[in-house]
């Protein structure tokens, strides 16, 4: 019997761990994969408050032993579901059943797909979800970008010093992300942009050859790139919970600041909840209220 | 038993001409989710000594990771007697892995 279980160790569910250890109490964490979620990805984070530099895996890592160190257990579990039983949340994974007073719903989102039948099986042969993860496979080839916020903005402003040529393909006529990237990437001669637009069939021979494009008139084009890197955004990983947690339409966990959800005794915390700034640094905040907070319900209790 | 480093010298005796499964993990220095796959990896190689774990580094390498169509890391190819017989691309759990590898 746990007092709290968080479901996933990445920057909020570590950070909850630290808060809820501190607080004596009994934690598990739960993780699918390993340790750290989507920051690993991150070569050098610059924006962390009393961090000028660090990379991803290196700021995940000091987390997670900070989190151990304190007396968090952790275990390679995939969490499945949370059943109420009285007062008390029993989780099951896919290998246990874990008993605690109050869970914490930490399990960030996952890259959406494009959802174009061969996308599954071109991963890692030309299609890819990590612009700073891939990128230096395709130097001096020809690439595109799919999407329009800071990621796709970022990632072909990335690619673009590695790349022969990066097309920036978008759905609308003007980028959500933010202008002064956009404005770096009018300045590159080699990056080419490409509105009202979406990728609809990707060609392959063993690896991606070329990428069908088709704009709003329904004019189609094909063009050849050795990768299409996919940034048309996130999904959260609630599908799991959604039987007993309230979610909105896109599949985030309704719930304020304060991170509790409608369920007394569970609470969100991270990119999964719903909310405007999806940061590092609102990641871990997040994991200290709803760790807070969970303490309170559980001393109230 | 430890990873192997392999180049594109030793590959064919260390893969190739191996008996039995090899699992092989192109990766490299700055790739985070490599790092986070290592000690899985090494866990891997301890417990089931059946199977030998070699790795690659992509930067080092090229003739390899371009020989083997590697485009995204972290990538394990599952060789059995030289044989490709299961790949993946991103960072996995140790169970996902003994999965692959058929434990």
């Amino acid at each position: 019997m746990y007092d709290i279980i968080i479901i996933g160790a990445g920057p909020a569910g570590l950070t909850s761990a630290i808060y809820a250890c501190r607080a004596s109490k009994k934690v598990l964490i739960l993780e699918a994969k390993s340790y750290g979620g989507q920051i690993i990805n991150t070569l050098d984070i610059e924006n962390y408050p009393g961090e000028a530099h660090i990379s991803g895996f290196d700021f995940a890592t000091k987390l997670y032993n900070q989190a151990k160190d304190l007396g968090a257990e952790i275990l390679f579990e995939k969490a499945v579901d949370i059943n109420v039983i009285d007062n008390l949340k029993e989780v099951i994974t896919t290998k246990n059943t874990y008993m605690s007073k109050a869970v914490i719903i930490a399990t960030g989102s996952e890259n959406r797909k494009l959802g174009l039948p061969n996308e599954d099986e071109l991963v890692g042969r030309g299609i890819s979800y990590c612009a700073t993860c891939d990128g230096a496979f395709y130097r001096n080839k020809n690439v595109a970008v799919v999407g329009g916020g800071n990621t796709a903005v970022e990632d072909a402003l990335y690619l673009a010093d590695i790349a022969s040529k990066v097309y920036l393909i978008h759905r609308r006529n003007e980028f959500r992300g933010e202008q002064s990237t956009v404005n770096h990437l009018k300045e590159k001669n080699n990056v080419e942009f490409i509105y009202n637009s979406n990728v609809t069939k990707l060609n392959e021979n063993e690896r991606l050859e070329s990428i069908e494009v088709t704009n709003k008139d329904g004019l189609v084009k094909t063009i050849d790139v050795a990768g299409l890197f996919v940034a048309v955004g996130k999904i959260p990983e609630n599908q799991n919970f959604a039987k007993l947690v309230n979610l909105d339409e896109s599949g985030y966990v309704k719930s304020g600041e304060d991170c509790t959800t409608n369920v007394a005794g569970i609470f969100v915390a991270g990119d999964n909840r719903i909310k405007e700034v999806r940061q590092l640094v609102t990641a871990t905040s997040d994991g200290a209220i709803a760790a807070i907070n969970a303490v309170k319900y559980i001393n109230d209790l | 038993m430890s990873i192997t480093e392999v180049n594109k010298d030793n590959f064919e005796k260390e893969v190739l001409k191996n008996e039995g499964k090899v699992l092989v993990d192109f990766n490299a220095d700055w790739c985070g989710p490599c790092k986070m796959l290592k000690p899985l990896l090494e866990e891997i190689a301890e417990t089931h000594k059946q199977i030998k774990v070699v790795s690659i580094n992509i930067d080092k390498e090229g003739e390899l990771t371009d020989k083997y169509n590697v485009s995204s890391i972290p990538c394990l190819v599952l060789f059995d007697s030289g044989e490709e017989i299961k790949r993946n691309v991103g960072l996995i759990s140790k169970d996902e892995i003994e999965d692959m590898i058929g434990e």
